[in-house]
């Protein structure tokens, strides 16, 4: 061969991963009875291009598989194959058998063309017009194709001198493993003890099952070099073998689909315990997650290349200043020095753009899953996505997908009726899940919302009770009653279902966003649904601040939290029952917070009317934080406090200054928590003055 | 360090099995921790205060990009007499922790020295009240002419607690 085509075959996987993704989202969309040209144009595009680039690398079952499935859509498309609702399942089950065949291809194995195979057959019998049930084939039909096709099994003895004639085992189930999916397992009967072992002989015995669509003669031709010397069995496996790795194969296939869609390459969830066959193909799998790679905008590439432009004529200019330099050229230095700054600025912030991608990244899973998960509960159900544009970090994207999809089969699983249900209580048969992601602040919100029957505060109180989480003479509001569900060692589940329910509570869900510095929470109300709502900090590392000052310490507010800063001469500052101070803004009260004071440090002003007032937004309220002075604003490297110290309250971490000296980064939750600002006192007076609080 | 003592100290290593500790003074009293624990000694600097932290932290410091708590150990051991002057030094040492371990400083009058102590000088502490202090002292080190309380210093030292004297500990 004249070219390497190997070096193109991570395009081809990439290229094919985001086809099958296109003909997924296509099929989910298709609405059944009334076909666009278009949809099934893209579903057909998608397969072609698979098949070709597949044809090319010399991928031929693939190629071949797919090449089916294309002449199907070619029919559907020059109508004159009517496509049912069935068939959308079945291409969808062929998006996923292509998709774990091409995930083989990339891990460098051979792909299985076990369930290829069957499918295959289902497409070419409704090509034939023979078959349009379409119904899929269920494990028992691996038997049809006979014993020849499910597999072997292997029994294999060598000679203890196999070694010395120059065989290796290892080669030779290689060669097996390049037939199909093998298992081996070692027969360890006849070995000797330490002192009689001959490092040159070999003791060891193998059972070796090998699935695939494999003729016997193919699997003695690997063993005809030690077939005389050693104690060689072949057997066809037996069905129900053939069908337990079947199964497997398939839990592997579904599970798969639920995480390929997201870029994150978060470790599966190991839930099923699984055959064998399966469990090496996870190994594998996992093996080979490490180099991932991001696609990023052509348009982000071509800013980065302007501001490297830029940095280097100012480097340059520097460069002559520094030449003859005079006391005259200083103006001229700080000229090149606030440039410099500020290139640097914008370089750093395009660089974090590159990580940022549309949280679109995350949602793409749900379409699927939601589609998988209500057929499986039988219920209805329409997924609405809204701000898929909305940008991330790629790290807390990754990391989010998890506890996004718990929530999401829970508000499908427990949150939703069933149709019947929804019917008697005047609802709409089709339940409502939407997912919603925008800006607020600093952070990026995302919101689970579904119109199901809403948290049963009774059931949550009794669990809690019973499971001794809350004494039962605690007089809880629906709110602290609804955050109960977050507690470690609480779970409703009626019963423990496939889908939700499996011991993972909503604790792990709050653990895992709170340890991306996010929060989240839940509005419910009975009837009409619940609301999980997650915040989470934009990026993790990079910060916009404002610095402050009071007596001695330097403090930093994320600047995205301040709303304005003011000055007060004290007309405008009220005392309300309960000790808490208001600010008359506009027409807002804004509950005042003395840093000095909840800080225990000593101020310049200690009094509202001498300071300036910072008001700053968080935790849906604002607040009017008193401070002595505003010094600098800065972009801050956030660093831990937990890693050698312990969380501080009011304190989301600390950041090193240009001097050198630590300087602590306030988190305004954390503030209003401290200071013992009611939210609700505050609403109150919010509400009773006509106006609706942030 | 004298050569004398230089000498004694070569010779027990000789004999059996000892680890180093580094000696500090604290009050008056020499106390002593796994020199294996230390990472470096500072000078005193002035650092961030942490708001509402326990007394004996101090504040935080920035040690070559990351955060370290300081912890006047002093405090921690109910010494009085805190003087922050050109020989006050802070040793930054790694105490266990839940995950990783964390780099702490801990703010002490003057370094001392480095001292062998074979297993058979470390004496167990006398029984000592259930303090937190007391959870601290891992047994006393004798060398022929004075005894070094020898620390085991763990994350307790940035929690919460009650301090009890020095004095009120070595008498116990």
């Amino acid at each position: 061969m004249s070219v390497d085509l190997s070096q193109f075959h991570q395009v081809f996987f990439e290229e094919s991963y985001e086809g099958l993704d296109t003909m997924e989202s296509a099929l989910l969309n298709m609405d059944i009875s009334n076909i666009n040209d278009e949809e099934i144009n893209e579903i057909f595009r998608a397969a072609h291009s698979i098949k070709g680039g597949s044809g090319t690398f010399g991928f031929m079952e693939i190629a071949e598989f797919t090449h089916v499935v294309e002449t199907l859509l070619d029919l559907i498309r020059s109508n004159e194959f009517v496509m049912e609702k069935n068939h959308v399942d079945l291409f969808l089950k062929f998006v996923d058998c292509v998709r774990t065949m091409i995930r083989e291809l990339e891990n460098g194995e051979e792909c299985s063309t076990t369930v290829s195979d069957e499918l295959k057959i289902v497409f070419t019998a409704i090509l034939e017009g023979g078959d349009s049930s379409g119904t899929p084939p269920t494990d028992e039909s691996s038997t049809e194709s006979g014993p020849s096709a499910s597999g072997w099994e292997v029994y294999f003895k060598p000679d203890v001198d196999v070694l010395r004639t120059g065989n290796d085992a290892v080669r030779m189930f290689r060669e097996l493993a390049e037939l199909g999916e093998i298992s081996v397992e070692a027969d360890l009967s006849s070995l000797p003890t330490i002192d009689k072992i001959e490092s040159d002989s070999c003791y060891l015995a193998w059972n070796i099952t090998l699935i695939g669509d494999v003729s016997e003669a193919q699997v003695s031709e690997v063993f005809e070099w030690v077939v005389d010397d050693s104690d060689l069995t072949i057997k066809p496996l037996l069905a129900e073998v053939a069908e337990v790795a079947e199964v497997a194969e398939v839990a592997e296939l579904q599970e798969d689909n639920v995480e390929n869609n997201s870029p994150a390459n978060s470790s599966p969830d190991s839930n099923t315990a699984r055959d064998v066959v399966a469990k090496k193909v996870a190994a594998k799998k996992d093996t080979k997650t490490e180099s991932v790679s991001i696609r990023v905008g052509t348009d982000k590439i071509d800013s980065l290349i302007n501001m490297v432009g830029e940095l280097v004529i100012t480097q340059s200019m520097l460069n002559e200043l520094s030449k003859e330099f005079t006391v005259d050229s200083i103006p001229k230095l700080l000229e090149g020095l606030t440039q410099l700054n500020l290139h640097t600025r914008e370089l750093q912030e395009n660089v974090m753009r590159i990580r940022m991608l549309p949280i679109s990244f995350a949602f793409s899973r749900f379409p699927r899953l939601v589609h998988d998960m209500s057929n499986t509960l039988g219920k209805k159900v329409e997924l609405i996505l809204l701000g898929e544009q909305t940008e991330l970090d790629k790290t807390v994207m990754e990391r989010i997908g998890d506890p996004l999809v718990h929530l999401v089969r829970n508000s499908l699983d427990h949150g939703l009726e069933m149709p019947d249900v929804r019917a008697a209580s005047g609802k709409d048969e089709m339940g409502k899940i939407t997912l919603n992601a925008f800006h607020q602040g600093g952070n990026i919100v995302i919101q689970i919302i579904d119109d199901g029957a809403g948290l049963n505060e009774e059931l949550i109180l009794n669990k809690a009770i019973e499971r001794g989480l809350v004494s039962a003479d605690e007089n809880l509001v629906a709110e602290e009653i609804h955050d109960l569900i977050f507690l470690p060692g609480f779970s409703t589940a009626a019963q423990v279902t496939d889908i939700s329910g499996r011991g993972v509570g909503m604790d792990v869900v709050r653990r895992n966003i709170q340890e991306l510095n996010g929060t989240v929470d839940v509005e419910s109300k009975a009837g009409q649904g619940s609301v999980f709502t997650i915040r989470l900090p934009l990026t993790l590392a990079i910060l916009d601040g404002q610095l402050i000052k009071i007596g001695q310490e330097t403090f930093i507010f994320p600047l995205l939290s301040i709303v304005e800063s003011i000055e007060t001469k004290g007309q405008t500052v009220h005392r309300v029952s309960g000790g808490c101070d208001v600010l008359r803004l506009r027409d807002e009260y804004v509950p005042i917070i003395r840093l000095w004071e909840i800080f225990n440090v000593e101020a310049e002003h200690e009094s509202v009317e001498d300071g300036l007032l910072v008001i700053v937004e968080g935790d849906n309220m604002k607040v009017a934080v008193l401070v002595d002075d505003l010094l600098a604003q800065q972009q801050v490297v956030i660093k831990s406090m937990q890693q050698n110290y312990r969380p501080v309250s009011g304190v989301s971490g600390a950041t090193i200054l240009g001097d050198g000296t630590v300087s602590l980064i306030l988190d305004i939750t954390g503030l209003i928590k401290l200071a013992g600002v009611s939210k609700d006192a505050y609403k109150k007076i919010a509400d009773s003055d006509g106006t609706v609080a942030a | 360090m004298t050569s004398e003592e230089q000498a004694e100290n070569e010779e027990v290593t000789t004999e059996e099995a000892s680890d180093q500790y580094l000696t500090f003074f604290m009050g008056g009293e020499e106390f002593g921790v796994d020199i294996l624990s230390v990472q470096e000694i500072r000078g005193w600097e002035p650092i961030t205060s942490i708001p509402n932290s326990p007394k004996q932290v101090l504040g935080v410091m920035n040690l070559r990009g990351t955060v370290s708590p300081i912890v006047d150990l002093r405090q921690s051991f109910g010494i009085n007499e805190l003087t922050y002057n050109d020989e006050t030094v802070v040793i930054i040492i790694s105490v266990e922790s839940e995950g990783s371990p964390k780099v702490i400083g801990i703010v002490v009058d003057a370094v001392s020295d480095v001292y062998n102590f074979t297993r058979s000088q470390v004496q167990p502490s006398p029984e000592l009240s259930q303090t937190l202090q007391a959870q601290y002292v891992k047994g006393l080190g004798t060398t022929d002419d004075k005894m070094v309380i020898l620390l085991k210093l763990s994350e307790q030292l940035i929690a919460d607690v009650d301090v009890v004297s020095g004095r009120q500990l070595l008498a116990g």
